[in-house]
């Protein structure tokens, strides 16, 4: 196999570590030295070799681990996966989509073999090999969105397509930036981001929607989007927060370039064919403070976004306590020195930190 | 008698509206409470003469003048979950021109929408008006318990005892409020409860 999955940890002892190859294809999601909200959509065609971008649905290191802590939240909460009952045909596409997406981008971790409405499916790194029948739940262990989910990294969110809106109507959704699956199911586009502040008021959620509701067969759309997360914990669930909240205060000066991590989004949106559903995958990246400190224009613009960020967003994403100690800790590794467009690292052209 | 001006809020805060007599044959007018004020409000003999109005009083005497408009059908019921499978039957009924009417108090404007959603009634075809107290169905995120008629802010949830803030997000489905720990970053350290609006 080409990716060496590691043995780690999403909860308790957090034994979770990024690779320098992981690092170095960390989506790290500023552009430039400031951020807004903006509906920052591109199309969905592959990317530069190696990166998070290239394929449709992507697979690293994390992917075993990953599914090993789904598996635990799924059997601690079984409500974190939900599916309204006129959204299994949507499943049965996302099922396909993956299938097909990972069979053909991975074809030495994963195997598809159809003949007529009989499927093999073979998932080499989680060990499964199993023949179903297309279209009929009886011949799988879980529903068909479940059953997939539990194979593939990001949360999942279904939505229904009716009245020009869209409509959160099933999901798996374990790795959360602190919103219920739950409490949100059943919501249309507004209703579920209402919370967001200053972005409803900006336009940004009208205009996205207008562009999801366009979304073709073929042609999906990504944005990122971030947060930060003390410790690398998967599931940051409001449902759990009584239990995770307090981590966050165990931050110290010396503990924060370990602890403190940028949580990253990669959000893709594809329409489903049989359903005419989008299904919207949120995958989540972490990689703390010290890792990302060994890119050095990262290191620059981190601190100059986090200082200047809206006290508001900054409330929202929930580090308003932590800032004034990740300011002085990104401080160190801001020289002043202008840094290129765009959000790859450049490491070999763009000039080591001066001290 | 004045109505309760909501503040400005999200979007997903649900926005109530004023009844007005609408065509149709058969009116269906759930109420509670002063929400029984509302329907008073725009009885004429016609409306009632195709009305069936059920009504949860809640220790107010509105009764006897819901009665005395004499509706085709009326009930008179102890609480909300006691008159829901009524509610059920009837909306079973509902034909095209069915008008539904809710008043009251959110959390049973809140729990018949969802009654009529599930019978297949838009949720935007449904009348609504708010009287009467401002409390609220509130949902603890964490055990997932139900407190009714939380009147203050924060408040301990009546399932898991977790003091809980009360958020302005809202799940029609769940017709309920958020309530979400409010000490979970500083366990113990809990502001003094207020009322809601105040």
């Amino acid at each position: 196999m080409t990716i060496q999955f590691n043995e780690e940890t999403f909860r308790d002892d957090y034994t979770f570590k990024n690779s320098d190859w992981a690092i170095q294809r960390f989506p790290f999601p500023f552009h430039e030295d400031s951020y807004m909200y903006s509906v920052n959509m591109e199309r969905h065609r592959g990317g530069p070799e190696g990166s998070i971008y290239e394929k449709r649905f992507d697979v690293d290191e994390h992917y075993v681990a990953e599914m090993r802590d789904r598996a635990m939240v799924l059997a601690d909460d079984p409500l974190r996966c939900q599916s309204l009952p006129h959204m299994t045909l949507a499943g049965w596409d996302l099922l396909e989509l993956i299938m097909v997406s990972k069979s053909e981008d991975y074809p030495d971790l994963f195997e598809l073999h159809r003949d007529g409405d009989q499927w093999r499916w073979v998932n080499k790194p989680l060990g499964i090999d199993d023949t179903f029948t297309f279209l009929d739940e009886t011949t799988l262990p879980y529903g068909p969105m479940e059953y997939i989910t539990r194979q593939a990294q990001g949360d999942y969110c279904m939505l229904d397509q009716r009245d020009d809106n869209l409509w959160m109507d099933a999901g798996t959704v374990t790795t959360q930036a602190d919103w219920s699956l739950d409490f949100d199911i059943g919501m249309n586009f507004f209703e579920w981001h209402a919370p967001v502040p200053l972005a409803h008021e900006k336009g940004i959620f009208v205009r996205a929607l207008k562009f999801l509701l366009n979304i073709q067969q073929g042609a999906p759309a990504r944005r990122l989007n971030w947060t930060m997360t003390v410790n690398p914990l998967l599931d940051t669930s409001p449902e759990n927060y009584h239990r995770w909240g307090v981590q966050k205060t165990t931050l110290t000066p010396e503990n924060i370039g370990q602890k403190q991590h940028l949580r990253v989004e990669l959000q893709t949106f594809f329409r489903l064919p049989r359903s005419n559903a989008l299904v919207f995958p949120i995958r989540c990246y972490l990689c703390n403070f010290d890792d990302m400190m060994t890119m050095p224009k990262w290191g620059r613009r981190l601190h100059r976004v986090i200082r200047d960020l809206p006290e508001e967003l900054a409330t929202y994403k929930g580090f308003i306590d932590n800032r004034p100690m990740m300011l002085e800790y990104l401080s160190k590794f801001d020289d002043g020195l202008p840094t290129s467009p765009g959000i790859w690292p450049e490491k070999e052209s763009e000039p080591p930190l001066q001290t | 008698m004045s109505k309760f001006e909501f503040p400005e809020s999200i979007r997903s805060r649900p926005v109530w509206g004023t009844l007005e007599p609408r065509a149709g044959l058969h009116h269906l007018m759930i109420a509670d409470a002063e929400g029984a004020e509302a329907i008073l409000d725009i009885a004429t003999p016609e409306l009632m003469a195709g009305a069936h109005i059920i009504f949860i009083a809640k220790g107010t005497g509105f009764g006897d003048k819901l009665r005395a408009l004499n509706p085709a059908q009326y009930y008179e019921g102890p609480s909300y979950e006691a008159s829901a499978s009524r509610i059920q039957r009837v909306l079973q009924d509902a034909k095209m021109s069915t008008q539904v009417y809710l008043a009251g108090t959110e959390g049973l404007m809140g729990q018949a929408m969802c009654e009529c959603t599930n019978a297949g009634i838009p949720f935007t075809a449904v009348q609504t008006e708010h009287r009467g107290s401002t409390a609220r169905r509130m949902q603890c995120v964490h055990c997932k318990g139900i407190t009714k008629d939380v009147a203050i802010d924060p408040f301990v949830c009546s399932h898991c005892g977790l003091n809980l803030f009360v958020r302005d997000h809202y799940s029609r489905r769940l017709a309920a409020y958020q309530g979400v720990c409010i000490d979970a970053e500083d366990p113990g350290n809990v502001p003094a409860s207020k009322g809601i609006y105040e």
